[in-house]
């Protein structure tokens, strides 16, 4: 018990690290796939195929592999790697001019990864609105994109918080992977902890339980969030 | 003011439409009436490209109708139209329901489209409704917001198809009357329906559709009182 509290300070350092990875990824995430799924609804076959390619790939293939490329893959593909070094860690660490500083990295492949998920989630959001919508924007002489930006999306948008909210809360908790790259977020401080202290039941007890309030909160800010805007139309 | 010259439609192999030519002429409220799954609906999207026809050609006011991107806008903005299911967009007030169409394609200032819009909404009666949103609208209101939205564009053609088969039947002459208003302003209305009625006081000629053809067509007296094809007669003795 004792040793759960001492080590608080600590493990909260590595949970603000898991929610700022997770705010970003996600923010990004959310860029990717509008666009990703946007291209998936597109008339244009050579869109519509790269876009389907991509979510089947980064939700086909483990986060933790694609964390792995990322990291280790890219400096290989440029052809840059002079080996591998171990840290203070234990962790091996890329010996590169390229190599990427673990966060940048961690930040681009759940981006990526969540980009997938929430690309398919926005496409559902915008299929799920009648096609009478889109008709009757059309017919009052909307271009596609202005129906899109005007009357599709903003209905969608709408539907879409639910899922998305989930996602969220899903890639916070896969974030833990990350530990696999050095990343210090909440998992890696108590695995620190653990390593030192030899209590591994109530610091990853105190891991899981920070990890609940985290996404406890999260999933009451969506109901709120769900509530206010369906009573705004 | 609508030329259709042997225009086909199929989706995939079902055949929908076949070889239909009309005129319509400036002002002239056509009625097109049939049995489920006639091709009525499809005629009516035809018109304003909804459904790009397989074969055919129409003109519009002189211009032909190709699968022209800007075409395809511009002759939108001619021709409104009038949904069985109202499709009002549900996160936007009644007020920019109507003005929407002006300041998102014609580029109105807000204020101004805001104003034609509050005046179409007078027209239709609902000028006490501007800042409530679809939902809280009855039926008749909702397609009455419908037709003010479609008018804001200033078409030169309305078509309307089935504009109160959706509704309670204390609703259908709110909204039949805001569309015997228009015809009698000289409107160019082609109209989908079953109220025969409106057919006959409204319509200058009713056209029979079945089976993807246009059968017969004539004045309201023609048709509802000595239709000649047989086809024609058999559905009149249904719904009459
Ligand atoms: N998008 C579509 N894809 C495939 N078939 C369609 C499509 N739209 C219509 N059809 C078919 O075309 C035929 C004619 O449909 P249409 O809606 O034009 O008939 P309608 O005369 O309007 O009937 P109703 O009185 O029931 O509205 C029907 O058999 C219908 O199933
Ligand atoms: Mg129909």
């Amino acid at each position: 018990m004792e040793i759960a509290i001492n080590s608080l300070p600590q493990l909260l350092k590595g949970a603000s690290l898991t929610v700022t990875i997770t705010v970003l990824s996600v923010t990004f995430g959310c860029i990717i796939g509008l666009i990703v799924g946007l291209a998936r609804l597109s008339k244009n076959k050579l869109l519509r195929l790269l876009a389907t390619a991509y979510v089947d790939f980064f939700r086909g293939t483990p986060l933790l592999v694609q964390i792995l490329i990322v990291y280790f893959g890219t400096p290989i593909l440029l052809q840059d790697a002079q080996g591998f070094l171990v840290d203070n860690y234990g962790m091996p660490q890329l010996i590169s001019n390229y190599a990427m500083p673990r966060l940048v990295a961690a930040v681009i492949a759940c981006s990526l990864n969540s980009g997938a998920y929430i690309a398919e989630i926005f496409r559902a959001g915008v299929q799920s609105i009648e096609r009478g919508q889109m008709e009757a924007a059309r017919s009052l002489g909307m271009s596609p994109r202005q129906a899109m930006r005007h009357v599709i999306l903003p209905q969608a948008f709408k539907r879409v918080i639910p899922p998305l909210g989930n996602e969220f809360i899903a890639l916070m908790k896969d974030t833990s992977l990350l530990s696999v790259i050095g990343i210090i977020e909440l998992t890696k401080s108590g695995m620190l902890i653990v390593a030192w202290s030899y209590e591994a039941f109530a610091i990853y007890l105190t891991v899981a339980f920070i990890y609940l309030v985290m996404t406890f909160t999260l999933s009451r800010v969506v109901d709120y969030l769900e509530r206010r805007l369906k009573t705004s139309d | 003011m609508i030329e259709v010259r042997n225009l086909d439609k199929s989706f995939g192999k079902l055949v929908v439409l076949r070889d239909i030519s009309c005129h319509i002429a400036l002002q002239e409220v056509v009625c097109v009436i049939g049995p489920s799954g006639s091709g009525k609906s499809t005629f009516l999207r035809c018109l304003n490209l909804l459904e790009q026809p397989t074969a055919g050609e129409i003109f519009i006011d002189g211009v032909k109708l190709t699968d022209n991107d800007n075409t395809i806008n511009l002759v939108r903005q001619n021709v409104g139209m009038v949904f069985q299911r109202f499709n009002l967009f549900p996160h936007k007030t009644a007020l920019h329901n109507v003005s929407m169409g002006p300041e998102i394609v014609q580029k109105t200032p807000r204020k101004e489209a805001e104003k034609i819009a509050n005046d179409l909404l007078v027209k239709v009666g609902l000028a006490d409704k501007a800042n409530v949103y679809p939902d809280q609208l009855s039926g008749g209101q909702q397609q009455r917001v419908a037709i003010a939205r479609a008018l804001a564009m200033q078409p030169k053609i309305m078509l309307f198809d089935e504009p109160t088969s959706a509704l309670d039947p204390e609703m259908v002459g709110e909204v039949l009357a805001v569309m015997k208003d228009l015809a009698r302003e000289g409107m160019t209305m082609v109209v989908v329906t079953h109220e025969m009625g409106f057919a006959r006081e409204v319509g200058d000629r009713v056209i029979f559709m079945d089976e993807g053809r246009l059968v017969e067509e004539g004045t309201p007296e023609q048709i509802f009182g000595n239709a000649e094809n047989e086809r024609t007669k058999a559905f009149l003795s249904k719904i009459l």
